[in-house]
C-alpha cells in the first residue's frame, strides 16, 4: 500500500517531467502505466484529486481555473525546489542551527583557501 | 532568608557572566568534549534556577523564616484576598519578576520546540518529493544538488541523513562513510535536544551575551563528539580529508548555484554571499575541529575530568540547597 507521501511524489514526478498541464484523469492513467508499478495500478480519480489538493495547499501545484476538467501544473521546476531547499540548509541563521546539523557549517573564503592548501599539501 | 537570596544572586551573576566566559575560552573542552558538554548544561540550568530563586527568596522574605512558611503566607495573600501590605511593593515586584522569568523560560522552550518541529516537518515533506534513498542505506537520502552538503534531520523514527550528489562526486567511499558516521552520531546521541535547549535559552535571554557563547560552544562540542564517533570507524586522515574537501567546497564558488530561487524571495546574490560567509561561529568551529584532529592532545586525565564533573554536579545541587537551607538551619 502506497502512502500519501509516495503518491505525492509520483504525481509531482509526472508534473515535473510533463511540459503541459494535466487533468486528474490523465494523471491516473499515467500512474497506471508507470513502470514503477508499486505505487498503484488501480487508483481512483478521487484519490488523485485528494493528492492534488494537498499539493496545491503546499504551494507545489497550481490549477488552471478556466478549464473543465481542471488541469494541473507544477508551480516551479524540481531544480528550483531543490535549490530553495538547499538554500535553507546552506544559509546560516541562528534559528536554523537547531533544525538540522550540517557536517560542515559555513566557511569563509580565507578558511576555504587554507583547507584547499591542506588538501594540496597532503 | 536574606543571606540565601544574596548567595543565590551571587551564584546567578557568576553563572551568567564570568563562568561561561572562562569556559568558552578554555582549551580543555577539545580534550574532553563530553565533560565540557555536561558542564555547559549544568551552568545553564543552575544559572536559570539561581536567577529565579534569588528573586523569589528575596521577595518572600517578609512572609516567613523559610521558603515553605513564606510560600504558605504568599498563597494566603493570593487566595484569601488579604492585603499585600506586609509584603511591600518591592517584594511583590521581585516575586512577580521571578514568576514572569520562569514562565518566560518555559514558554520560550515550548515555542522553540514547536517552531523547530514545524520547520523540520516542512523540510522532511519537501525531501520526500525531491530526494531518493541511497542505494544501500534506507535512512540516507540523496538529493540532486552540485554543492557538497551533508546534514541530518532529526525526527525520532523518521530521522534521516541527507547527502547531495555533489558530495558523493567529491568524496571517496571511505570519506563518505566518515561523513555518514559523523551525522548518524548526531542522531544517536540525540544532539538535537541539546541544540534545542540552548537555542531556546538564547532566544529567551538574547541580551545575555553568554547565552550566545553557550550556544556556540555547544554546537562546536557536538561536532567534536560526532567526530570522535566517526574516528571509531574510519582513520583520522580520512575524516580530515572529508572535512577539508567539504569545507573548501562548501562555499558556492559560482553564485549561480544558489541564485535562482533567491530572485523569487527577493534577496540579491550579494546578500546571500554575506549570509554564507557571515557565520563566524562556524568558521572557528571548523578550524577547532581540524586542529584537534591534526594535532591530537591527550584526553583530560581521569582526575581532571572527575573534577569538572563534580563541579557540574555541585552547581546543580547548590541552588536547590540554598533554597531550602534556611529551613534546615532554622
Amino acid at each position: 500500500m502506497a502512502t500519501l507521501g509516495d503518491l505525492e511524489r509520483t504525481v509531482m514526478d509526472l508534473l515535473w517531467t510533463t511540459p503541459e498541464a494535466m487533468t486528474a484523469n490523465e494523471l491516473r492513467d499515467a500512474i497506471a502505466e508507470a513502470p514503477s508499478g508499486e505505487v498503484g495500478r488501480e487508483l481512483a480519480v478521487t484519490t488523485v484529486l485528494t493528492v492534488l489538493s494537498r499539493l496545491e495547499k503546499k504551494g507545489l501545484v497550481e490549477r488552471e481555473r478556466d478549464s473543465r476538467p481542471h488541469r494541473y501544473r507544477s508551480v516551479t521546476s524540481r531544480e528550483d525546489h531543490t535549490a530553495e531547499l538547499m538554500h535553507e540548509v546552506l544559509v546560516t541563521a541562528p534559528d536554523r542551527e537547531a533544525v538540522l546539523a550540517r557536517f560542515i557549517g559555513s566557511v569563509s573564503e580565507a578558511e576555504a583557501e587554507t583547507l584547499r592548501k591542506l588538501l594540496g599539501g597532503s | 532568608m536574606f543571606w540565601a537570596s544574596y548567595l543565590l544572586a551571587a551564584l546567578a551573576i557568576i553563572l551568567a557572566w564570568p563562568a561561561p566566559i572562562a569556559l568558552s575560552r578554555a582549551s580543555w573542552p577539545a580534550r574532553a568534549p563530553f565533560t565540557a558538554m555536561v558542564l555547559w548544561q549544568s551552568i545553564a540550568l543552575a544559572g536559570g534556577l539561581s536567577m529565579i530563586g534569588a528573586m523569589l527568596v528575596w521577595g518572600l522574605e517578609p512572609l516567613g523564616d523559610n521558603l515553605v512558611s513564606a510560600s504558605a503566607g504568599f498563597f494566603t495573600i493570593l487566595l484569601d484576598d488579604e492585603s499585600a501590605q506586609t509584603l511591600g511593593v518591592v517584594h511583590v515586584f521581585a516575586i512577580s519578576a521571578a514568576t514572569l522569568l520562569f514562565a518566560h523560560l518555559l514558554f520560550t522552550l515550548a515555542l522553540t520546540f514547536i517552531r523547530i518541529r514545524r520547520q523540520r516537518r516542512r523540510h522532511r515533506d519537501m525531501l520526500t518529493l525531491l530526494s531518493s534513498p541511497a542505494a544501500d542505506q534506507p535512512s540516507t537520502l540523496v538529493i540532486n544538488h552540485p554543492a557538497p552538503v551533508a546534514y541530518c534531520l532529526p525526527g525520532g523514527a523518521r530521522s534521516v541523513t541527507v547527502m547531495s550528489d555533489g558530495l558523493m562526486d567529491l568524496l571517496s567511499r571511505a570519506e563518505l562513510d566518515a561523513v555518514l558516521t559523523h551525522e548518524n552520531a548526531h542522531l544517536h546521541q540525540r544532539h538535537h535536544l541539546l541544540l534545542w535547549a540552548f537555542a531556546a535559552w538564547r532566544s529567551a535571554l538574547p541580551w545575555l551575551p553568554t547565552s550566545q557563547l553557550a550556544q556556540r560552544a555547544v554546537s562546536e562540542l557536538i561536532e567534536m563528539l560526532a567526530d570522535d564517533e566517526a574516528l571509531r570507524h574510519v582513520d583520522e586522515p580520512t575524516l580530515v580529508r572529508a572535512i577539508a574537501i567539504v569545507g573548501s567546497g562548501a562555499l558556492p564558488s559560482s553564485p549561480d548555484a544558489l541564485d535562482d530561487p533567491l530572485a523569487e524571495t527577493g534577496r540579491s546574490g550579494g546578500a546571500v554571499r554575506a549570509d554564507v560567509t557571515g557565520g563566524t561561529a562556524d568558521v572557528q568551529s571548523t578550524a577547532h575541529r581540524l586542529r584537534r584532529l591534526l594535532t591530537p592532545l591527550p584526553p583530560l586525565s581521569r582526575l581532571q575530568q572527575g573534577a569538572a564533573l563534580s563541579a557540574a554536579g555541585l552547581l546543580l545541587v547548590l541552588p536547590p540547597a540554598l533554597l531550602v537551607a534556611p529551613e534546615l538551619l532554622g
